[in-house]
């Protein structure tokens, strides 16, 4: 695991030491955060790297699990698809199962700190257990920009009792106002980040690359269009075949469907049976399930082999894919939404489609002319070094705990008592 | 002895306020009622996530105006309201729904946004905190300067003239009031910040300090 150190080459010094002046000023306050899963997805990605730096900086947080069974996840997966604006139907005796496990979560899990963050909608029940002065948000992850009213409905008893929201893109945003009382829940802008120094992201010599490749029969000498992304209909991996199938008319190409498994995911085999039946037996398409063991390594060198990185998604939270992808200075071609058309202007730092004739438009583009490739992806690298690496996102944190402690739109923290310069 | 100068950054969290605008009378409406933290940011998001690429960056307002609603001519007119010239989001408010209005008065058919471009109103919490950096005369101030983040230098030129409602930027206040370097403190006062990227700003005050230091030195 990295130390805060570490991260000054990358971003520099300037930005750590903001991220201590910041952290000086939460002395003694303890924070609690809460999700589903240990590994395996972008939420816990991001926690395993967010709370020892967090706690490198001299704040004091934690992160604790719900527990769950099958059914329990079975019944998220549902509210994940529902919440994206996919048709499920949800039955009263699905808010039932989800019930009865997060009040078995209630009564058994100690919700003791100042400031608690509660990831998605599995444990969004903990906050039963709020105290008067603990600050509670609920920080969503996912695209909510039309959900299933009834879900959204059923959720929204719990989410208004929470202090404040956290939302990745601005489509999110909803209105999250009590009719009685006129109380708004505060609704925050954070996007997610990725991590430049993990074993996914990090520079990694050539020799693995190929070592890689080798390992799953890839030709490392015809190019590459990849789409990194879990076994899931909402990241479309059919409709990226489909594409592909378009861009092979005119250049040989292959493409890798990379994807590994999360615990709280219980629909990938399906999904990955269907990509392997349209796959067919085309060899130059290379369906793969990746080992969680060495997921991380060989993501990361997948992304690099890539002459183009795909996110076909129909729905997204953030996409950290697209994340890791404009990281490694890879031209882009993704879909314009949830929070890619945050990451991507579109022919400035990537590609920004809406349908398969689109992608595969982007993606002969980027295949014919190098040139333009090679622009796209140095300017989507500049961007997420700006604004979507780690450090900017624990500043974000540091602030959003600051907000429970602070009000104003300007909030002077200085010591001196004003700017100090007159 | 002169008063040193202390070096703040300014940290901003994006809030969101569950408005939207579909049209340019639901845009005009938001800009009226909602917080000046709201206007403030729609004005200068870009400055600083997009720092590096480029000068001259559109607001908000107008990039949603020109690329969603294709009112090109207005789009053109919000984008070209010179935002030096302001002294407090008041007045910068008041110029866009001047604006606004004008164009509705020629009762030209609203036009819609398509479903999910919706304008999304925002505004941002700023925390103001001093870093560990000062400076007590003009060799201390350069050598600082080319050492602060970009949140800094935006902080002490952006936030401090535009919503803190100083006279002019920080910088050149204390060159002038602290060092008596009134030419050097107008040339810096005389920048349209507006125009270059934040390294670009950096390297040109840092270029104007150091021509006043040479000069000094004979």
């Amino acid at each position: 695991m990295a130390q805060l150190k570490e991260y000054i080459p990358v971003v520099g010094q300037s930005i750590i030491d903001e991220l201590y002046l910041l952290a000086e000023r939460l002395e003694g306050k303890t924070i609690q955060t809460v999700n589903s899963t240990a590994v395996g997805g972008g939420v816990a990605e991001i926690l395993n790297c967010m709370v020892p730096l967090i706690t490198e900086l001299g704040v004091d947080m934690y992160w604790d699990l719900i527990k769950g069974g099958e059914n329990f996840f079975n019944v998220t997966k549902k509210f994940h698809n529902a919440l994206h604006g996919r048709p499920e139907k949800i039955t009263d005796e699905m808010l039932d199962i989800f019930m009865e496990t997060s009040m078995h979560n209630v009564n058994n899990m100690k919700m003791n700190g100042d400031i608690i963050v509660i990831h998605d909608p599995q444990p969004i029940v903990l906050i039963k257990n709020k105290l008067p002065d603990a600050k509670w948000i609920w920080r969503c992850h996912i695209d909510v920009s039309n959900p299933d009213r009834k879900l959204w409905r059923f959720l929204k008893q719990f989410i208004m009792q929470y202090d404040g929201c956290i939302f990745s893109a601005p489509v999110f945003s909803q209105r999250l106002a009590d009719t009685e009382t006129g109380r708004e829940v505060d609704q925050f802008l954070i996007s997610p980040s990725i991590d430049p120094l993990s074993t996914k992201n990090k520079e990694i010599p050539q020799e693995t690359i190929d070592a890689v490749l080798e390992k799953y029969n890839i030709n490392k000498d015809k190019p590459i269009v990849s789409q990194i992304s879990r076994y899931d209909y909402l990241k479309d991996p059919v409709g990226v075949i489909e594409a592909y199938k378009l861009v092979k008319r005119y250049i040989d190409c292959q493409l890798v469907l990379a994807g590994n498994v999360a615990s709280d995911d219980p629909e990938h085999d399906k999904v990955f049976s269907e990509v392997s039946e349209h796959a067919g037996a085309d060899p130059d398409i290379h369906p793969l399930v990746i080992d969680p063991a060495h997921n991380d390594i060989e993501i990361n060198a997948l992304q690099r082999a890539s002459s183009v990185v795909v996110q076909k998604s129909l729905k997204e939270g953030f996409a950290l894919t697209v994340t890791e992808a404009l990281w490694k200075a890879r031209p882009v071609v993704a879909s314009a939404v949830g929070g890619i058309p945050l990451q991507i202007t579109n022919g400035y730092s990537g590609i920004l489609t809406r349908t398969i004739e689109g992608t595969a438009r982007g993606i002969r583009q980027i295949l014919q002319s190098p040139e333009y490739a090679k622009r796209l992806g140095e300017n989507g690298r500049e961007h997420i070094k700006n604004n979507f690496l780690i450090t900017r996102h624990i500043r974000d944190y540091l602030l959003l705990f600051l907000t429970a402690y602070h009000k104003g739109d300007v909030i002077d923290l200085s010591y001196r008592g004003n700017s100090g310069n007159s | 002895m002169s008063q040193p100068f202390y070096f703040y950054t300014g940290l901003s969290l994006v809030e969101l306020t569950g408005r939207e605008a579909r049209n340019l009378q639901d845009l005009l409406l938001g800009i009226e009622s909602l917080p000046g933290s709201s206007i403030y940011y729609h004005t200068h998001r870009f400055l600083l996530q997009h720092h590096y690429m480029s000068s001259e960056p559109q607001n908000d307002f107008a990039f949603w105006i020109t690329d969603v609603l294709q009112e090109d001519l207005l789009g053109e007119r919000i984008a070209s309201v010179d935002i030096m010239q302001f002294a407090c989001i008041r007045d910068l408010r008041e110029r866009f729904i001047e604006i606004i209005e004008d164009f509705l008065k020629e009762g030209k058919e609203l036009r819609m946004a398509p479903q999910g471009e919706e304008f999304h109103f925002m505004k941002c919490r700023t925390y103001m905190l001093p870093t560990h950096h000062e400076a007590h005369n003009l060799e201390q101030f350069a050598e600082v300067l080319q050492q602060v983040s970009r949140h800094s230098l935006y902080f002490h030129i952006f936030e401090a003239k535009l919503r803190l409602e100083k006279e002019m930027n920080d910088f050149s206040c204390w060159l002038e009031t602290s060092l008596g370097e009134k030419e050097l403190a107008d040339e810096i006062a005389r920048l349209d910040p507006y125009t270059y990227t934040l390294e670009g700003l950096r390297k040109t005050i840092y270029s104007l300090i150091q021509k006043r230091i040479q000069q000094k030195a004979g």
